[in-house]
């Protein structure tokens, strides 16, 4: 471990940090908000450590191995929540400091998951800083970092990995910088045209803009109390729509954008993501109806939950905790998808769904006739048993991840369908879960302790569990 | 400028480290999928698993719109064939290695016509080459010449008490009538490029440069002047020592093979001259080394395919006072541990073949202006000697060369005029069509403007 290289990266991320803090402190200014004074004091809080950091680790040797580059991601990740949840504080709209870092947690990891009773009264400045954590923990903020930076460190493409959502992350040019340019371009293209479509639909500015980053970054923070459901049809639709585009992989757009139509499309990954969704739609769509009477509602309703939980965005428009237990028990089951590998959105991802099937498939057959011989397919290409196995044991520790978050916050006195649902639901960077933490509550009945865990595993289930898992393996640190 | 190179195998590696320097997009293809997840973990190229003759894998890594194609597989038919595919899909230059012997030069120059190749690398030929420039001028680690030999750049090294030693570079000026220049020194790690009052330690590396009968008087005068080897033993027989022997043999030396393979010695038997002796026997062994003659050798020439055999039979020659060793490295990043050991002579095919590598694609970024002719990267990489072919719109063509404001780091060593070498004084001139010798140490040059701050 080169300790060195490490702190001065996580110390550059801290810098840009400050610097990104300026944006919300200029929409405070816009709206004459005494907020600016909190973004000040955090913008001069964040640079100590980041100029001690990289003034100290200067000249440090260029090489990023594997090991340095897991924990670079860990570390900048937490110590951006850290630091991004001072203007909370500071401002003193969230006074204790754990609930400001679960808040700014949920948001750099797009989780959507409040600890606000009344968002409502929050002053903008900082509810656009809320939103901003999403749209940039959404496509990863050191990948960010590396598209801005002039020279990319050697072996970059190890940040890149760790940071990126998917268990296998393809370059889409030769050259790691050019690569994290094209895929923030893409993000921020599409971004832009959600916000033109939400201003067409006559949704003022500032509520566009916040509402762009959440769909964008598949995070999840509204503005309102009952997130989008007071928005006309037009605008829920357009949210829908856009939220299920970014729960694909961007790969898939660039090679739209290179005219590449049937290496595009040919993807059994888009498939099974679009297979599930109309499925899930269709089953909830008749479930409700007899709720709502109206074939219009049902339907809009469904595809605006579906595409939300399926995509881990967490916008809602009816309060689905009043639902028939069926819609309620395929939106569970929702939670553990997750969008397309390469996308902003969290969870399992489709990728490994497809390859787990495929390996039961096989499995099955493989009962009846011992000596057939299969293989496990993605997009075209017949994968390695090694990433095959490799997806068996991420399912694995996925799995007894989510049981150790759940029996760890199950000190609190609350029902069992409230505590997995959370688990679940913050593993896997949603944010609404069921009953007391549904779409209408919040995560504010939590102690401080249940808090700090679901913070974790936020963390966990946006980095994908092993970059913060080795955080806390000594044999990452030893020197040798 | 983006490259692509299909075939990641040593000179393949060695190739993509060099030109990923260079700051190219490199797109890496190998059928191999550990060799290429190893790379695309390494380095900041892009990976690609498929054979290089696939439409896939050759559209999948941009061919189309590729400046430079290099196919440097193990296998001669296959480089032509994805070099020649490469081509119709769009590739504006591709660079193939043949190393075959039943590829004749004439054969080689029809298919380089008929597959419409750039280049043809042969990194096996390269390296005899230069084993040879060296032996022709043992007194020198390594020798390169310039455009018609006009200029000679000789890499020496300074022995303790020798008549270098101690000594700076003015007293050396005045002290030789020859016309010459010290440019650069290499003392450990770093190199310099040294002024007047630079003063040479042992150890020190030096590039000297020079014409060549100057070069003569002056190592005469410095007391370092070898003959040219005349005897000279090889081991291994390589494709290396094949090309070497052929080369030798022609310069009328006497050269004995040692292999151990008993049909590679018949082999070689068969193809080379009769007067090139071919020794069935185990190199590796002392006693046949001595029994063979070692001690009456000129020159010997370790050309095994284990680094660590030619290291250590190399170490032993210099310890039976052969006055040239050579050993052959093929792992570039272990070539220092040679001169560690006193084995100053260390060629590696892998680090020749990335050099003309770099040589050319640098003069492809510039096909418009002064472009490099030849460059060599001397004192372990730290250092560039490169030939410019000054074009007819330079901009500073006549200023005398004290005017001109020249960056840190570069020197105007060496100009070649029609048939006259100067070495350049703050009054000399250069002139439209002189070939321009400059060293540069840590920056890249592609056109001679670049040396004007």
């Amino acid at each position: 471990m080169k300790y060195k290289i490490v702190f001065y990266t996580v110390g550059r991320v801290m810098l840009f940090e400050a610097a990104l803090l300026m944006i919300p402190l200029a929409v405070s200014l816009v709206f004459g908000e005494s907020c600016a004074v909190a973004f000040i004091i955090s913008v001069l809080i964040a640079l100590v450590p980041g100029l001690a950091l990289t003034l100290l680790c200067r000249g440090a040797q260029k090489d990023i191995f594997i090991r340095e580059g897991l924990a670079i991601v860990a570390l900048s990740w937490v110590c951006i929540s850290a630091a991004g949840a001072l203007p909370f504080v500071i401002s003193g709209e969230i006074p204790s400091y754990i609930d400001a870092f679960f808040e700014t947690v949920s948001g750099f990891t797009t989780t959507g998951a409040s600890i606000l009773t009344d968002v409502e009264s929050m002053s903008r400045g900082l509810l656009f800083w809320r939103s901003l954590t999403h749209w940039l923990g959404g496509m990863g903020v050191l990948v960010f970092v590396m598209a801005i930076m002039e020279k990319v460190p050697d072996r970059s493409i190890n940040i890149l990995r760790a940071e990126m959502p998917g268990h296998s992350v393809d370059k889409l040019t030769p050259r790691s910088k050019s690569t994290a340019k094209i895929l923030y371009y893409i993000y921020l293209a599409l971004t832009a045209l959600e916000i033109v479509f939400l201003l067409l639909g006559g949704m003022p500015l500032y509520d566009s803009i916040v509402h762009a980053l959440g769909t964008a970054g598949t995070g999840g923070f509204g503005i309102k109390a009952d997130s989008i459901a007071s928005y006309s049809h037009y605008l829920q639709w357009v949210i829908t729509v856009f939220m299920l585009l970014f729960g694909v992989s961007f790969n898939l757009y660039y090679l739209l954008l290179l005219k590449k139509w049937r290496a595009a499309l040919d993807s059994n990954e888009l498939k099974c993501y679009l297979g599930i969704f109309l499925a899930a739609f269709i089953i909830i769509a008749v479930n409700i109806y007899p709720l709502y009477g109206s074939v219009a509602d049902a339907i809009r309703l469904s595809a605006f939950q579906v595409s939300s939980l399926v995509t881990t965005t967490g916008y809602a428009t009816a309060d689905f905790n009043l639902w028939p237990q069926l819609s309620k028990a395929v939106l569970f089951l929702l939670m553990f998808a997750g969008g397309c590998m390469g996308s902003t959105a969290g969870g399992l991802k489709m990728s490994r769904i497809v390859v787990l099937a495929q390996s039961v498939r096989n499995e099955l057959r493989h009962a009846l006739r011992p000596r057939a011989v299969s293989s496990v397919r993605l997009n075209g290409r017949r994968l390695d048993p090694q990433e095959v196995k490799s997806v068996h044991s991420y399912f694995a520790i996925y799995i007894t991840v989510i049981i150790a978050v759940f029996l760890l916050i199950s000190f609190e006195p609350f029902g069992f369908e409230t505590n997995l649902s959370a688990a679940v639901s913050c593993v896997n960077n949603i944010g609404p879960g069921f009953d007391l933490v549904g779409p209408a509550a919040s995560y504010a009945d939590y102690s401080g302790f249940s808090k700090l865990v679901l913070s974790l595993a936020m963390l966990l289930g946006r980095l994908e569990i092993f970059p913060m898992l080795l955080l806390f393996s000594p044999k990452l640190w030893s020197k040798r | 400028m983006r490259i692509v190179i299909v075939g990641c195998g040593k000179i393949g590696q060695s190739i993509l480290k060099s030109l990923l320097r260079e700051n190219h997009e490199i797109v890496a293809v190998d059928i191999d999928p550990d060799v290429i997840s190893a790379i695309s973990g390494n380095y900041d190229v892009m990976g690609i698993c498929g054979a290089g003759t696939h439409f896939k894998t050759l559209s999948d890594a941009m061919v189309k719109n590729a400046e430079l194609f290099i196919a440097t597989t193990g296998s001669d038919e296959l480089n032509m064939l994805s070099c020649f595919l490469a081509k119709r899909m769009g590739a504006k230059h591709t660079v193939a290695r043949i190393r075959g012997q039943e590829y004749s030069a004439e054969n080689i120059q029809f298919l380089k016509r008929q597959l419409e190749l750039s280049m043809v690398i042969n990194p096996e030929q390269l390296t005899a080459q230069t084993i040879f420039n060296i032996l022709k001028f043992p007194s020198a680690v390594r020798s390169e010449t310039f455009t018609r030999r006009r200029f000679e750049m000789a890499e020496l090294s300074v022995k303790p008490g020798s008549a270098l030693d101690g000594v700076s570079l003015s007293e050396l000026r005045q002290r030789y009538s020859a016309a010459f220049l010290v440019c650069a020194v290499l003392r450990g790690e770093k190199a310099y490029i040294p002024g007047g009052s630079f003063v040479l330690e042992a150890g020190d590396k030096l590039g000297l440069l020079a014409a060549p009968e100057d070069m003569q008087k002056l190592l005469r005068g410095m007391g370092i002047l070898q003959k040219s080897a005349k005897h000279v033993m090889i081991l291994g027989g390589s494709r290396i020592a094949q090309y070497l022997a052929e080369d030798l043999i022609r310069g009328e030396n006497s050269v004995k093979i040692i292999e151990k393979n008993e049909e590679r010695c018949a082999e070689l038997c068969g193809e080379l001259p009769d007067n090139v002796l071919v020794i069935c026997g185990d190199g590796s062994d002392k006693e046949l080394l001595i029994e063979e003659g070692l001690d009456r050798a000129d020159a010997f020439v370790s050309l095994t395919g284990i680094d660590e055999e030619n290291l250590l039979v190399s170490y032993c020659a210099l310890g039976r006072k052969v006055p040239k060793v050579i050993a052959k490295i093929s792992q570039d990043s272990y070539s220092d541990v040679g001169g560690r050991l006193g084995i100053d002579c260390v060629v590696s095919p892998t680090h020749i073949t990335a050099d003309l590598l770099v040589q050319y694609a640098r003069a492809l970024e510039n096909s418009l202006g002064s472009s490099v002719e030849t460059l060599y990267s001397l004192m372990n990489g730290n250092v560039e000697a490169l030939e410019f072919d000054v074009s007819d719109d330079f901009a500073c063509a006549g200023v005398a060369i004290k005017e001109l404001r020249l960056k840190s780091g570069v020197l105007l060593a060496g100009i070649i005029r029609g048939y006259k070498t100067i070495i350049p004084g703050g009054d000399d001139v250069i002139l439209p069509r002189d070939r321009v010798i400059v060293i540069a140490a840590g920056q890249k040059l592609c056109d001679l403007s670049d040396v004007i701050a």
